[in-house]
């Protein structure tokens, strides 16, 4: 008898451990970035770190300003989303609202399998197609610009925003759309004018969890973008903070303040995606309690 | 139903503005929805159409030489396949470990939620902050360099909130009465887990399981740094944890982006989609086989 409590007890403690170990990591990831983050920040200074435009890191007098990482990533996220969310947000009332069940079936697997595609291939995809031609159709010298990872990120940010929106479309009470029908609305009135505004917070959530995806997106922007540290501009290469990261890890020296400052673009990059979780657990909690 | 809007009845005095708006409307959520089936389409066509041309059986089952100068991938099979064991040998015991603690256990409402919002939390960050934490941390400070183990370890803490969510989805199906029942028969805590909560919540194990594979599959920024870019052949498991060794994905970039090696990026490729197909398709049916019982 005494054996068995202990075992009780032992098992009630091994299940305990197991569930502190994702809030070990979330602690440890941010303790890690602040710490390895800090130490380049602290050397070249805040403002010019986040705010000067030039980034030369191998330059006999390296210039570190992150100015055009930021700047690209936050345009290339915003493209994407231009792109993604109407594209995203029609399908998801494709499938809420007008397809049939066997349709929806059918376009549901598709966005699944679009989510699952590794992003690599997103990227072989983006190099081999969408590079040549954006080259030939703006008659530029290089392909590889912010306009392809745009498309390429529009792509990938696609199922994000139509599962979640799917969702919230499907959860608006039926009552609403019936009283709509009883004043006399059509089908795609009633769509537009009461289900997608009673739907809105759970369609947010939806857009801003593909933009934590764009702005996180590491590989398949690499192979497109061109990663060169320019100010963004539409038809030219440029370098995301993602890839600022990715492009020079392999290159830095352990421990030189070129890799610190790779840290420092990580812990940037981190406080972005916190904030974005931030807003998603906000629109996602006044979904729960309408 | 699912997709519950009723149509209404046609009135045939609707102005022709409005005729004319809900046409319109109509037709861009159909639009919208063709570009996405067609982008799959698409892009499944094209790699496999310019991938499975690609794979023969010497690409499958050699390693790269320089001496031939040929390609082959069979390294990077084995080192994914041994980061996908390795990185599920540790994380689903947690895995299921903490939705057992969430779901049977934690009296502490607060706790609970604060390991679910960190396990959200986990799921929101980007593969490459976990790859360079994993360097920082794996390969640097517990001196493990670059290696499947690293790499192995790193994809834990990523695929963690998914056997988490998965798990707990399932545990929340077994009915209460499970549990008073056995309790009532004298059993302890832990038989009635051991014995009754686990059996019953095996499909939502085994579903993050096939989810955690895909995610490891197609995973790449968090390895580079983590696993390395090797391709030697190691086929003995316990020296290749102490290898550096790319997966699929990171042999995909590696020949593609760094050495212009297309026709060997297109096979991998088509085997990165078929794996990406099979992963969905077994999902599917273990949804379906277990809805069953």
């Amino acid at each position: 008898m005494k054996a068995k409590a202990a075992v009780e007890r032992i098992m009630g403690s091994v299940f305990f451990v197991c569930g502190m170990v994702t809030i070990v990591a979330v602690l440890g990831i941010t303790a890690y970035l602040i710490i390895s983050g800090i130490p380049a920040i602290r050397e070249i200074g805040l403002v010019d770190f986040l705010f000067g435009q030039v980034w030369q890191s191998t330059a006999s007098e390296p210039l570190f300003g992150i100015m055009p990482f930021i700047l690209t990533s936050v345009y290339g996220t915003l493209g994407a989303c231009l792109i993604g969310v109407p594209v995203g947000l029609m399908t998801a009332v494709f499938l809420a609202k007008v397809a049939s069940p066997k349709v929806a079936a059918v376009v549901n697997t598709a966005v699944e399998l679009l989510a699952g595609i590794p992003s690599v291939v997103y990227g072989l995809i983006g190099m081999i197609v969408l590079v040549p031609a954006v080259m030939r159709f703006f008659q530029l010298k290089n392909g590889t610009s912010l306009f392809a990872a745009i498309i390429v990120l529009a792509v990938m940010i696609l199922p994000s925003i139509i599962s979640v929106a799917r969702t919230a479309l499907v959860s608006v009470p039926g009552e609403y759309e019936e009283a709509s029908f009883a004043l006399g609305a059509t089908k795609m009135e009633t769509i537009f004018r009461v289900s997608i505004p009673a739907a809105k917070s759970g369609i947010a959530a939806g857009i801003v969890l593909g933009i934590g995806r764009a702005i996180g997106e590491a590989m398949a922007v690499m192979m497109v973008a061109g990663n060169v540290a320019n100010m963004p501009e539409l038809f030219k290469s440029v370098s995301f903070l993602t890839t600022a990261i990715t492009k020079e890890m392999a290159y830095a020296p352990t421990g030189s303040l070129r890799q610190q400052a790779l840290f420092s673009i990580a812990l940037v990059l981190y406080v972005f995606i916190m904030l974005i979780n931030t807003i998603l657990n906000a629109f996602l909690k006044r979904r729960e309690k309408p | 139903m699912r997709w519950g809007v009723a149509t209404p009845s046609r009135n045939k005095k609707l102005s022709a503005r409005r005729r004319i708006s809900g046409g319109l409307l109509k037709g861009i959520v159909f639009l919208c929805a063709g570009v996405t089936v067609a982008l799959l389409v698409g892009l499944l066509g094209f790699i496999l159409y310019h991938g499975l041309g690609n794979i023969n059986w010497a690409f499958l089952t050699t390693a790269r030489s320089a001496l031939k100068n040929t390609i082959g991938i069979f390294p990077n099979i084995l080192f994914t396949l041994y980061i996908i064991i390795t990185a599920l040998l540790i994380s689903l015991p947690i895995g299921v470990g903490a939705s057992i603690y969430l779901n049977e256990y934690a009296s502490h409402k607060r706790l609970a939620r604060m390991i679910e919002f960190t396990a959200e939390t986990l799921t929101g960050i980007p593969s490459i902050i976990f790859g360079l934490v994993g360097y920082l941390f794996f390969c640097r400070m517990l001196g493990l360099g670059a290696s499947i183990l690293s790499g192995a370890l790193t994809l834990v803490v990523m695929v963690l909130p998914i056997i988490v969510r998965t798990t707990q989805e399932a545990l929340k199906t077994v009915p209460d009465s499970y549990r008073e029942g056995a309790v009532a028969l004298g059993a302890t805590k832990w038989y009635m887990i051991r014995t009754i909560i686990l059996p019953s919540s095996l499909d939502g194990i085994v579903g993050g399981c096939i989810l955690a594979i895909g995610r490891i599959v197609g995973e790449s920024a968090a390895l580079i740094f983590t696993a390395g870019v090797g391709y030697q052949l190691v086929t003995n498991y316990f020296q290749a944890l102490g290898t550096s060794g790319g997966t699929l994905s990171v042999a995909l970039y590696v020949y593609v982006y760094e050495q212009g090696e297309f026709e060997a990026g297109y096979g991998i490729a088509a085997i990165l989609v078929m794996i990406v197909l099979l992963v969905n398709f077994a999902t599917k049916l273990v949804k379906k086989k277990f809805k069953r019982i």
